[in-house]
């Protein structure tokens, strides 16, 4: 089972930030060791679905005809075909996963600008790993300068994504692509082609443009409204005292601790050990217990274990998830 | 022809651009679904009090948010519902940005524009943003949800890409990049004509998702009975100088690309 961490971290009592995925760029027969970070992070303002005296609710299966709720190791995965069900199990779609290979192998560079943001999903940092960073910082020079990007497909949790590599202030990303059979054009679409345009009807919109300008954007116009709105009900009823419950028995949140991601990508960037202070967002209580998850003890247990200690953890979405997966949301949320 | 998502009109000073929006997404995973092993009944969710182990019917069900462990405020519905965006159809470009202001990581998930009856306008805005080289910074709300976008020229047509919001993303000026001994001159040197032997125009019609491909083919098989076998390849990669590396990479890229 490949371990995710640095060698030689001993555990510690610290919630750690570990690195989302750690491998390898290849560049030529030049290996940058690197740390993956996600770039984006959910604002968290969500709402816990409860019952009437506060316990937060879990998510079960049962089955449809019968009633009868079910275990994991009851339930299997079908895909649908011709009328039937074809069962896939675990160990079948695990052993489809690419190899475990920890590379970025960059083997085609592109003008930065030809790749259009439709094709953009989702940002990762990169931050040097290993002992020297000279080689990370010679890749990213390089590439800044030239204003070329790296592509690559790699695998990181179990499904194979397409990559750009940008540099930009001397830091390396990761752009994860969607897939040309993912992205529509206007033409699948079915929107018409082009009818003669008229000049004076350009001139008049570029008139109106020009008058709305600018050379940066205003934070306050992506600022997310609703949650704002939410956050402000939240903290006036709080104050009030108003519909407020305390279940008496509060079950493990994998919300509890809120790790703070720039400081800990900023860490990682110096070189320094990836563990981070952890900013709690609600106090610790005394009684609470920590289970710290080992990566062995992990790796050598079944799926059906690793589903239940998932469910203890209420972690979402534990049914769809293969082995692997269970895992890295298991540490994920210790 | 795809069917539009939603109607709305594109605003600023004098101009109105009435459009209709399309997905440019479409999923691309293979859909499971969750059966009971036993009769291969399909699977149903509920909600389920961990304590007792009792069922809550979803019309009994709260909603809180936690602002401490164990403590939460209750939202209902009806709060809910007054902290909904008024509906509109206005698409507001609040200002027009030149390209490059809005990296790469605030984009979240396009969507293209059609025209919705005046194609004189709609083409004419399409024009004017191609040839202005701007991107129009958008916001709306659509099905009681507040979005912002950035409105783009795409070819001759029209595309809106909604953003993440403020907060959401860690942006490259907050960090502070690696440091160290000056770099090397040669070496960047051959760095440089490295990246520039494996230069090529980005196709993303090359790349298949072939994780997909191989759990429909292991689908199929089944299906019919079948079983199928993969290999798996080993890699290896020497360890060197980092000159060295360079040098030889160089060397081999540029072979490579005379054989091609």
């Amino acid at each position: 089972m490949p371990d995710e961490r640095e060698n030689g971290q001993p555990p510690d009592d610290e919630a750690r930030a570990r690195p989302f995925w750690s491998g390898t760029i290849t560049f030529g027969l030049v290996s940058v060791p690197v740390s993956l970070y996600p770039g984006n992070r959910s604002l968290g303002v969500s709402l816990r679905m409860l019952d009437r005296d506060g316990t937060p609710l879990a998510r079960r299966y049962f089955c449809s005809k019968d009633d009868e709720e079910l275990d994991a190791d009851e339930i299997v995965r079908g895909y649908e075909l011709d009328g039937e069900y074809v069962v896939i199990t675990d160990e079948e779609l695990e052993a489809l996963e690419p190899d475990k290979s920890r590379d970025i192998d960059l083997r085609r560079f592109v003008p930065q600008d030809d790749i259009d943001p439709i094709w953009f999903e989702r940002a990762y940092y990169l931050t040097p790993a290993g002992g020297s960073n000279k080689a990370y910082r010679l890749l990213a020079e390089t590439m800044e300068r030239s204003a070329r990007a790296g592509i690559a497909t790699f695998v990181m949790r179990g499904t194979e994504y397409l990559v750009a590599i940008i540099a930009e202030n001397g830091i390396l990303r990761a752009e994860t692509l969607r897939f040309a059979e993912e992205v529509r054009t206007p033409h699948d679409v079915g929107l018409p082609d082009k009818p003669r345009v008229r000049a004076a009807e350009v001139k008049r919109i570029e008139k109106a443009m020009r008058k709305r300008a600018e050379n940066e954007l205003d934070p306050d116009e992506l600022v997310d409204v609703q949650a704002e709105r939410l956050l402000e009900l939240v903290a006036r009823k709080q104050s009030a005292d108003e519909d407020v419950v305390s279940a008496a028995e509060a079950p493990e949140s994998e919300e509890d601790d809120v790790i703070d991601l720039m400081e800990v990508i900023k860490r990682s960037m110096r070189g320094g050990r990836a563990s981070a202070t952890v900013e709690t967002r609600r106090a610790r209580s005394a009684g609470r217990r920590r289970a710290p998850e080992d990566d062995d003890a992990l790796a050598g247990r079944t799926r059906k274990e690793l589903y239940e200690r998932a469910r203890a953890l209420d972690i979402e979405g534990r049914s769809d998830m293969t082995k692997d997966q269970l895992i890295d949301a298991i540490r994920r949320s210790a | 022809m795809a069917r539009a998502i939603w109607k709305g009109v594109v605003s600023f000073e004098d101009v109105e651009v009435p459009v209709k929006l399309y997905s440019a997404v479409q999923e691309r995973g293979v859909h499971f679904r969750l059966l009971h092993g036993k009769d291969l009944e399909p699977v149903q969710q509920r909600m389920v009090n961990p304590v007792t182990g009792k069922v809550v019917a979803y019309e009994e069900v709260r909603r809180g948010f936690e602002v401490e462990r164990g403590v939460f405020v209750l939202i209902d519905d009806e709060e809910l519902e007054a902290l909904e965006p008024e509906p509109s159809r206005t698409i507001e470009i609040t200002r027009f940005v030149p390209p490059g202001t809005i990296t790469h990581q605030w984009y979240d998930r396009p969507y293209f524009l059609g025209p919705d009856d005046d194609e004189g306008a709609y083409f004419a805005l399409a024009r004017a943003l191609a040839e202005q080289e701007r991107e129009g910074v958008a916001r709306w709300v659509m099905r009681k949800k507040s979005y912002a976008g950035a409105l783009r020229a795409e070819g001759d047509h029209l595309a809106l890409i909604t953003l993440r919001n403020a907060g959401e993303v860690v942006p490259v000026s907050a960090l502070e990049a690696p440091g160290g001994r000056a770099l090397d001159e040669r070496e960047l040197r051959m760095a440089k004509q490295l990246i520039a032997a494996l230069e090529d125009e980005f196709d993303p019609t090359e790349y298949r998702d072939e994780f997909r491909d191989r759990v429909l083919e292991l689908v199929h098989a089944k299906a019919e009975g079948r079983s199928i076998t993969r290999k798996r390849a080993a890699k290896k990669a020497p360890r060197k100088p980092l000159a060295a590396l360079l040098e030889a990479s160089v060397a081999s890229a540029k072979k490579e690309k005379r054989v091609a």
